[in-house]
């Protein structure tokens, strides 16, 4: 099963796809696995990211100028799974989804064996349709869970998700912080009341240090924007910064 | 659509069908809001209930925001278009110059309820960010208003208004800086401070309970109005005229005649300069379904579903998506929906300003723009009303550039030229 957290914690890394080529972002997430990341977010750019901060606002933007569409991440994504076991899901938007159709994006999903995805802005409430498509596909339909949500909504939450559930450490946008916030540690312990999957913390996880302390607590943790920035820093070394970048955050682990 | 689907397989009780019209609307932000969404839609249900509240909302809109506002017989208007007889509905005398303030009060008074004392609103045209300010002054609550630079830049004696009244204004740089990008950044804010902050939005947008919400707080427009000339003509008018953004103004009046068939209701959108993408914001010439800032109704995007700029000489048209209930009433009939470019705006601000004294707002020049193309086509013994959403002081600049006062009225030159 390519969706399995052995290591505590494990790390889910995430890139948006196409910046700065879809070219690139494939040596990208294979040097990320390469380096011990367990699964890659393949994330697709959408003009309107309002769950996003600055570095993946400027990362979508960048990706969007060079035309990335939805259709070819998960394109990107098949080439990656035929040299690479790792997990890959796929992290969008609603409306490109949409646009394709939802029957189109689940063929395509479990023809590149894809193991999931993750829809930003669909909420439980608004999924039946999803879940079902996702479910006859045996694709794993993973959902946000939040500092915010209430117990009866983690629980709806919980239900609802297969592969893994991703709380947010914090209310927020993505990005990098200094202080890891306490919100996260709570959220995860109300999660566990109602699933046995895994769960994998995200949002403001940048450091080492910041990484491995989620592992006392949760199966993985999620890094995003930090992989975003050191991709935005460091043009013609992509991957190889990001390899590095992903060792350093794994070191204290091994 | 797969989001139809979705809607008609889940059970008739399930939460999912609540905040929908036929299979617009909904509620798609990130699950950090839901908890708010929730806890508001509640919330509102129970002000809508109180007599306490309602009493307090009724006596701030007659005795602050200056309701009922007249219905004027424009006779002057109507005899040089040699039809139908014209009237307004004159929202422009509202205290803060347009229709935006009753939506305003009714949600200040309600963050007050729930005990939130951060206020964050959007602004295009800056109408919603001068009387969101307002609000917020009148009721001592914290005020930041997220606001394009592109309509700081053109809207710029609202941004100063908004200031004076002591609200924090954040200019947002990114996407095409118009209202789109205000709200995005506005549901950032939202995201990151919602325990303490009440999002108001400003339009029949964004997740339910928004677009029920908002334009509850508007439907005292087509309450009066439906009065107003039922006294003046003992008779129901032929047609309601109004111009269509989000759509708050548009929906308010309509509702007032939602249910008399024989009223036609029709929505004006923003035609810009050209009907290519991105040259306008007519949604529903050129938009398809999908999925922007929390509801399920007409976006204009392109085939990946990435959305698409928009053009319009008036930020508060501005904007790629369009109210859910707006999608409904088109999709049933009941409300028809056409365009009127830049330029027939700018005639139309003309011709009511020299026709009446009035300036319109020029969101609401496109309401008139309708007007002047219709009115000549129909008899004489009926009425029409159009609703003068708001007033045209803060497009002075604007009008400025683009009007060559000292030509022949309705000299465009730059609009001529092809420039935006």
């Amino acid at each position: 099963m390519p969706l399995c957290f052995r290591q505590q914690p494990s790390l889910v890394a995430y890139v948006t796809c196409g910046d700065p080529d879809l070219a690139t972002t494939r040596d990208i997430v294979l040097a990320a696995i390469e380096a011990g990341a367990n699964v890659i977010e393949l994330g697709v750019p959408f003009s309107d990211p309002v769950a996003d901060g600055p570095v993946i606002q400027r990362a979508s933007q960048r990706a969007l100028r060079g035309g990335t569409t939805l259709a070819q991440v998960i394109g990107l994504a098949g080439d990656i799974r035929q040299q690479s076991p790792a997990g890959l899901i796929i992290f969008s938007y609603l409306n490109p989804v949409l646009q394709m159709g939802l029957p189109q994006f689940v063929d395509r999903l479990s023809q590149a064996s894809i193991d999931g995805a993750l829809i930003t802005d669909l909420p439980v409430d608004e999924a039946a349709d999803y879940l079902e498509a996702m479910r006859e596909h045996g694709l794993a339909a993973v959902f946000l869970a939040a500092p915010t949500s209430t117990n009866r909504r983690l629980k709806r939450i919980a239900d609802a998700s297969s592969g893994f559930v991703y709380a947010v450490s914090r209310t927020g946008v993505t990005g990098a912080r200094q202080q890891f916030p306490r919100d996260a540690q709570a959220l995860v312990e109300r999660l566990r009341r109602y699933t046995k999957l895994p769960i994998a913390v995200g949002f403001g996880i940048s450091t080492a240090e910041q990484f491995s302390s989620v592992g006392a607590f949760a199966e993985a943790a999620v890094v995003g924007s930090a992989i975003v920035e050191t991709i935005e820093r460091n043009p013609g070394k992509e991957a190889r910064s990001v390899a590095e970048f992903v060792r350093g955050l794994l070191a204290p682990r091994s | 659509m797969a989001i139809e689907t979705m809607r008609t397989r889940s059970k008739p009780s399930s939460p999912a069908l609540l905040g929908r019209f036929g299979p617009y609307g909904g509620r798609y932000v990130p699950e950090t809001l839901m908890a708010a969404l929730e806890e508001l839609e509640r919330e509102y249900e129970k002000a809508r209930r109180d007599p306490s509240f309602q009493r307090r909302l009724d006596e701030l809109l007659r005795t602050y925001a200056g309701r009922p506002t007249p219905l004027f017989l424009a006779g002057r208007l109507g005899r040089q278009l040699n039809g139908a007889k014209i009237y307004l509905k004159r929202e422009d005398l509202l205290h803060t110059g347009a229709h935006k303030i009753n939506n305003c009060l009714g949600q200040a008074l309600l963050a007050q309820r729930m005990g939130k004392q951060r206020i964050i609103a959007e602004t295009g045209a800056g109408q919603h960010g001068v009387a969101t300010a307002t609000v917020c002054a009148l009721l001592g609550l914290e005020c930041v208003v997220y606001m394009g630079t592109e309509d700081m830049r053109r809207q710029e004696l609202n941004v100063f208004r908004m200031r004076l009244l002591g609200a924090e204004v954040r200019g947002v740089e990114s996407g095409s800086r118009t209202l789109k990008d205000a709200i995005n950044e506005a549901m950032r804010d939202w995201v990151t401070n919602v325990r303490t902050t009440h999002y108001l939005l400003g339009s029949v947008l964004g997740a339910h309970p928004y677009p029920s919400m908002v334009r509850d707080f508007h439907k005292v427009i087509g309450r009066e109005t439906r009065k107003q000339v039922l006294e003046a003509e003992g008779k129901l008018p032929a047609a309601i005229i109004a111009c269509v953004g989000g759509g708050s103004n548009s929906i308010g009046i309509f509702y007032g005649f939602l249910k008399d068939s024989s009223v036609k209701l029709v929505g004006v959108e923003a035609g810009g300069c050209g009907p290519a993408l991105g040259e306008h914001a007519a949604r529903f010439s050129g938009g398809l379904p999908g999925v922007l800032q929390g509801t399920y109704s007409y976006v204009l995007q392109d085939a990946a579903g990435q959305v698409a700029n928009t053009h319009s000489i008036s930020a508060g048209l501005d904007y790629p998506s369009i109210g859910p209930e707006h999608a409904w009433l088109k999709h049933t009939g009941r409300a028809e929906y056409t365009r009127a470019s830049d330029q027939e705006a700018f005639e139309a601000c003309l011709l009511l300003a020299r026709t009446e004294g009035i300036l319109p707002a020029l969101e609401s020049a496109h309401a008139v723009a309708e007007v002047v193309k219709r009115a000549p086509t129909m008899k004489k013994s009926a009425v029409i009303v159009v609703n003068i959403s708001g007033r045209g002081d803060k497009d002075i600049g604007i009008l400025r550039e683009h009007l060559d006062l000292n030509g022949s009225a309705g000299t465009l030159a730059r609009e001529r030229d092809g420039v935006q």
